[in-house]
């Protein structure tokens, strides 16, 4: 109990830090751009539209079956791509500060914690790309379970630091890991339910594609805002519990390895 | 703050380093390793068992040669390494100021990374405020405040870290050769600085090769020679040790080879 007073008291003293350096970050990415923070909205606007431009006409499947197609794409689009974004940042965050971390006393998980901030601070603006989809097509929007997508983009937030995490620690040791998760992101794409519906496919690739956290999270989200039938009791379940287990598993090997950081830095 | 406790307790403090004979950065060559009969360290005492006591107000120096392990002390003092062996405990905040200018983020202004390096060493934006002219007038780059670091030359980093680390009264400051940068000028303003901070009840560990310096400013001395607590105590008889040194009677450092399989 007093470890995680303890824990809690350091991180409340370093949460000007965390804030800092998100703005950094934000500053940094824009710099010398001239549309600025617009390409976070005009990024997966484009993405979008390649997409369905190469689903609608290469393979003329222009989302058979699935209504508001470009909405259900960008839903995907976003969430999978703020997963992609921060736990790849936040696996090379440690080692990127090494510099610092080698010479002041900073509590180490600040850096993969902040890239996960600003990778959903950076996803909640593109959200306007979300908007802007909803309305160029015309789209219906369930407003009544609209804001229970809260809850899956909250919980998805916690798996992709949790996630982070893990990397950030394993990055540390084994370069390797970087080449891995870079394949393995690009497999999870097709995995992940962003440009299809796995309702429409046999029962194996089916029962494959459950046992994707992301999917579960990007449908959920999907649910409430596209489709109004709002959270079932398996999908508050499977969100809560791939979020927890990640944490969970992060924050173990996280704290287990941090000691010995510096010395492989 | 009592007078009789020591502020920094250093208590039989021993780092090891494993000096990987080859570094495995990758998981093909841990793995070549690996099936080429085991990986092999060998280990090496940056410290070793080192005790002893620094007292509030004490302007304690570090001596010794190059690789005496200065450093690797501090930098457990300022909690970036956990040592292998021992404790060390601190009783007061720090503000470290091993290597100027470590957390600057080179790509942003001078305004910008005051606020960075600031927080990074615990420090809030509103007191960042109410302490940012001072800051300024102490760096004397009032004209330079929206130029990139990057365009800095090294001196005006170094002026610009050391307003920031000094600007609060931290109960210990640590120093690490940060003296040898800067102009003369400076230089002069840095010790009056930190004579300052000293009258105002800082503890203050310094680093320095230059020995004039030492014995002009640190009131005790700790002699490491290779890891090993060579001698601890007033400075002035100390240091003149110090000056007669031959390095043949130096005490070699600890080293084991040891093997994982």
């Amino acid at each position: 109990m007093l470890t995680i007073k303890k824990s809690f008291a350091s991180f409340w003293k370093y949460r000007y830090l965390l804030q800092n350096l998100i703005t950094r970050d934000f500053k940094l990415k824009y710099r010398r751009s001239v549309l600025g923070v617009a390409w976070s909205v005009l990024n997966p606007l484009l993405t979008c539209l390649v997409m369905w431009a190469v689903f609608g006409s290469l393979f003329n499947a222009r989302g058979q079956g699935i209504e508001n197609f470009p909405v259900f794409l960008i839903i995907g689009q976003l969430l999978f791509n703020f997963f992609r974004e921060s736990t790849s940042m936040a696996m090379e965050s440690v080692l990127k500060n090494a510099p610092l971390l080698r010479k002041v006393y900073i509590p180490k998980y600040v850096f993969p914690l902040e890239k996960t901030c600003f990778a959903l601070v950076n996803c909640l603006f593109s959200f306007v790309a979300f908007l802007i989809v909803v309305v160029v097509t015309w789209s219906p929007v369930s407003f009544e379970t609209a804001l229970l997508a809260l809850y899956p983009l909250v919980m998805l937030f916690f798996f992709s630091l949790g996630i982070g995490l893990l990397l950030s620690a394993l990055y540390v040791f084994v370069r390797d890991i970087m080449h891995i998760w870079e394949v393995f992101c690009t497999l999870l794409v097709y995995g992940s339910a962003i440009f299809y519906d796995p309702r429409q496919m046999m029962g194996w690739v089916q029962a494959v594609i459950n046992l994707n956290p992301i999917y579960w999270y990007i449908t959920s989200f999907r649910s409430c805002v596209m489709w109004g039938e709002g959270l079932t009791a398996s999908m508050l379940l499977v969100d809560f519990l791939c979020a927890a287990v990640s944490m969970a598993l992060g924050l173990f090997v996280f704290k287990k390895t941090q000691d010995k950081f510096v010395l492989y830095m | 703050m009592d007078k009789n406790t020591p502020i920094i307790s250093i208590d039989h403090v021993s780092m090891r380093f494993n000096l990987a004979k080859e570094k495995h950065e990758s998981l093909k060559e841990y793995f070549i390793a690996l099936t080429h009969g085991g990986i092999r360290f060998d280990e090496f005492f940056a410290l070793k068992d080192v005790t002893f006591d620094i007292m509030p107000g004490d302007f304690y120096g570090l001596i010794g040669l190059n690789g005496s392990g200065k450093s690797t002390l501090l930098k457990i003092i300022s909690g970036v390494y956990k040592p292998s062996a021992g404790k060390v405990t601190v009783r007061g905040s720090i503000a470290p100021l091993i290597e100027l200018g470590a957390g600057f983020d080179m790509d942003l202004t001078a305004r910008e990374n005051i606020y960075l390096n600031g927080t990074v060493l615990g420090y809030t934006p509103k007191y960042l405020d109410s302490k940012f002219d001072e800051i300024v007038d102490f760096s004397e780059l009032k004209d330079f405040l929206d130029v990139p670091l990057k365009n800095y030359s090294s001196g005006m980093v170094a002026r610009l870290a050391f307003a920031i680390a000094t600007m609060t009264k931290p109960d210990i400051l640590i120093a690490d050769e940060i003296l040898s940068v800067g102009d003369f000028l400076f230089q002069q303003k840095c010790e009056k600085r930190m004579a300052e901070l000293m009258s105002g009840g800082t503890t203050v560990i310094l680093v320095s090769h230059s020995i004039e310096q030492i014995e002009r400013m640190c009131n005790k001395v700790a002699w490491l020679d290779h890891g090993h607590l060579r001698r601890n105590g007033p400075t002035a008889p100390i240091a003149a040790e110090y000056r007669s040194f031959n390095k043949a009677d130096s005490i070699p450092a600890e080293k084991t080879g040891a093997e994982t399989k």
